[in-house]
């Protein structure tokens, strides 16, 4: 078996930094003294003169992760950019400017929006009216019971049922979800992790029950239980089965479900809990380095599911600072699976990902603003080479997006794609001063924490040790403090406020009759359901988990004997223990 | 001169939204503002919240949901409170609340609805304001 790329890793950390120092730059030596020098002249005489009738808004300019903004940028700041290594051409080594050849002159990013909310059927309306409207991939939002892994009658579930997401207890809701769905021509997006193998096992089924071949089954289980840990904060069992659980369908995807990603490693939950652009492009990367490392102790190749694996990031509010996020990410990935992880598949070097515009940037205040901000930060996701998108709904402040303001946000990524003329060449940012300065600090600054990270002895340690937690809450901290006291604005909030807001859509409630409506359903079906064959599937769940056994396989068989999310949950529970919250504030 | 204690604060967590953003921020927020401030974590039901502020016998609970079970959660915690003879203690939440909800929460005794959007140093006077006489009385 195969050594922890660790000590190789920090080797290739150091390579890359003195790589900078190489001789192939883009910029020509003699012309670049021409220009430091002309800068200079400019920085010493134009500049003062005209500072000293019109002064600069700001002392400092600084992006959202703190990286200093400078008034201009030139060929000196790039000037160790090696074209054909750092930046390369789409399609290929290290994807900087895109991970395919034609990026959106030939297929555009898939349009995926985050629904779900009440029942199985309210959802599945909505799914319809999506996809009817342009929608190009489907993505489910469950509702907290089913993420956490309690059934719809749970009594934890009391007031919850349907509140944030749509009610899934047991594949006959998933049934109803999918109704008039034909699998093989859609994908399907599950943010799921937790109980990701349930409801990928209850996808297979409806496959299998529409006889849709399982090689073309379609789509991405989130999956990503370490992010759970430190960010999104829906864990149910320990770390370590937690990893295993995400391992287990790695495994069984790689060998059964080819076109399925079994997993999305996560920033933008890191981000929306607080940390800043830097923090979520590190600890993301981070995450998935444990999971390569995870998948390789198992003995399972790394070409073998690296080309599987993708990603998933926020879009924030600055707008350069994201783009050079998203390329920097591409190019960091591509360089750990080539020097850590000596992959050899093209394709395992691939940083697919998704993106969704930042729901924390929000406001309640003048809703409407909204629009504009996810405009600008879902044309940041297309300028850095996103794979898929998903855009917020200006209300989302507020409640759960209602159908009017759902199409505001699709149309905004149809104007982007058809209007603005963005798509029409590849990375057109890419040679921008600005753009590569940042790209290659994004890069920088998150490669200084992988290596502490590593030093710390991986991901998992550092979870123990409460470091991204703290990391994350004091950023979080950080950024409230700073539009208290002012030095950011947020338009509408701190400033430019109203006394009253204009909301021109009627928000979206979950009525309470559908958690009565959830519960009495499945309680129905728990009585018509063949319960011998329930019991069967539970006790060989427990025997299989407990031999340490990949789940998959035998989840997939409890499913079809339609045993609910929480039976099988409180089985995993009795075998591998609850998690309890390392708080940190 | 007297010395006035520390306002003794609990922020909560109920129901299963794992959103805690919010919570953490006002958390620290009054703690710098010099309160004692207890957060419970995540996930908790109306009965820990209530048997927490009782062992840490505070005066003051901030709750915080997003997830739309308030309407749920809310009444159980204010009810037990009253059970537990706890009706002094000042109450106040936040997070994504409908306007709609608001004068139900404050009839059953809510003092305040905060949301998003809202600055800490709002909510430091809040506290200050509302629990002034009662810590300065020592009831």
């Amino acid at each position: 078996m195969r050594k922890s790329g660790k000590d190789n890793f920090l080797g290739f950390c150091e390579y890359v930094r003195i790589k900078h120092g190489g001789f192939n730059n883009v910029f020509d030596e003699r012309k670049l003294k021409e220009i430091s020098k002309e800068r200079q002249r400019w920085e010493t005489t134009k500049v003062p003169n005209w500072i000293e009738r019109h002064p600069e808004r700001k002392n400092e300019f600084s992006t959202l992760s703190g990286i200093p903004v400078k008034r201009l940028y030139t060929p000196e700041n790039v000037k160790r950019l090696d074209y054909m290594k750092d930046l390369g051409f789409p399609g290929e080594h290290p994807f900087t400017r895109g991970l395919h050849a034609t990026m959106y002159r030939g297929r555009l990013w898939t349009m995926r929006q985050f629904s779900g909310f009440g029942t199985a059927e309210q959802t599945n309306q909505r799914f319809k009216y999506l996809l009817k409207e342009g929608e190009t991939g489907l993505s489910i939002a469950f509702d907290y019971p089913t993420i956490t892994g309690y059934d719809s009658d749970n009594p934890l579930a009391m007031g919850e049922v349907g509140q944030c997401g749509v009610a899934i207890s047991s594949l006959k809701d998933m049934e109803i979800l999918f109704d008039g769905i034909p699998l093989h021509k859609v994908s399907t997006s599950m943010t799921i992790n937790g109980p990701a193998a349930m409801l990928l096992a209850m996808y297979v089924s409806i496959g299998d029950k529409q006889g849709v071949l399982r090689e073309k089954l379609d789509g991405t289980t989130q999956n990503d239980n370490l992010k759970e840990f430190f960010a999104q904060k829906l864990c149910i069992f320990p770390p370590k089965p937690s990893l295993k659980l995400s391992t287990d369908i790695i495994e069984y995807c790689a060998r059964h479900l080819p076109s399925w990603n079994p997993i999305s490693i996560s920033g933008y939950h890191i981000r929306e809990a607080g940390s800043n652009a830097v923090q979520e492009l590190a600890f993301t990367l981070a995450d998935g380095i444990a999971y390569v490392e995870s998948t390789l102790e198992r003995g399972i190749k790394v070409d073998e599911f690296a080309p599987f694996l993708s990603f998933f990031f926020a879009s924030h509010n600055n707008f350069f600072e994201e783009i050079a996020k998203f390329r920097a990410a591409r190019r960091l990935w591509a360089r750990i699976m080539k020097e850590r992880f000596n992959a050899q598949n093209p394709r395992s070097l691939w940083m697919r990902m998704h993106v969704q515009t930042s729901g924390c940037t929000l406001t309640a205040q003048q809703p409407v603003n909204n629009i504009i901000r996810v405009a600008f930060q879902s044309l940041a996701a297309v300028l850095g080479g996103t794979q898929s998108l998903h855009t917020n709904s200006f209300d989302e402040a507020l409640a759960l997006p209602c159908e009017d303001a759902v199409r505001v946000a699709l149309r905004t990524q149809q104007l982007i794609a058809y209007e603005s003329g963005v798509t029409d060449t590849i990375d057109p940012l890419g040679g921008s001063y600005y753009i590569e300065y940042l790209t290659n600090e994004m890069e920088e600054r998150a490669m200084r924490y992988i290596d502490r990270i590593d030093a710390m002895g991986g991901v998992a340690s550092a979870i123990e040790k409460g470091f991204f937690q703290k990391e994350i809450a004091d950023s979080a901290y950080k950024y409230q403090k700073k539009i208290e006291r002012k030095q950011r604005t947020l338009v509408g909030v701190n400033d430019y406020t109203v006394e009253k807001d204009w909301v021109p859509v009627e928000l979206l409630r979950v009525h309470p009759k559908v958690e009565e409506e959830q519960v009495a359903r499945l309680q129905k079906m728990k009585k018509e359901r063949d319960n011998r064959k329930v019991k069967e599937a539970l006790d060989k769940l427990h025997d299989e988990a407990d031999k340490d056994r990949n789940l998959m396989p035998t989840i997939i068989e409890a499913v079809k004997a339609y045993v609910t999310i929480g039976e099988i949950t409180d089985v995993l529970r009795s075998v591998f223990g609850e998690y309890r919250e390392l708080i940190v504030v | 001169m007297t010395t006035e204690r520390k306002i003794r604060v609990l922020i909560a967590k109920p129901g299963l939204d794992s959103h805690d953003r919010g919570a953490k921020i006002v958390a620290r927020a009054l703690r710098d503002a010099g309160m004692e401030v207890i957060y419970t974590g995540l996930r908790q039901t109306p009965e820990q919240i209530v048997e927490t502020a009782l062992q840490e016998d505070v005066d003051v609970i901030g709750l915080s949901i997003l997830s739309g079970a308030h309407t749920t959660l809310f009444p159980k915690i204010m009810e037990f409170l009253k059970n537990k003879g706890m009706d002094t203690v000042l109450v106040f939440a936040g997070g994504i609340i409908p306007q709609e909800d608001v004068p139900a929460l404050k009839k059953i005794g809510i003092k305040e609805i905060f949301g998003p959007g809202t600055s800490t140093s709002v909510l430091v006077k809040f506290v200050q304001e509302n629990t002034r006489k009662k810590i300065a009385t020592g009831c």
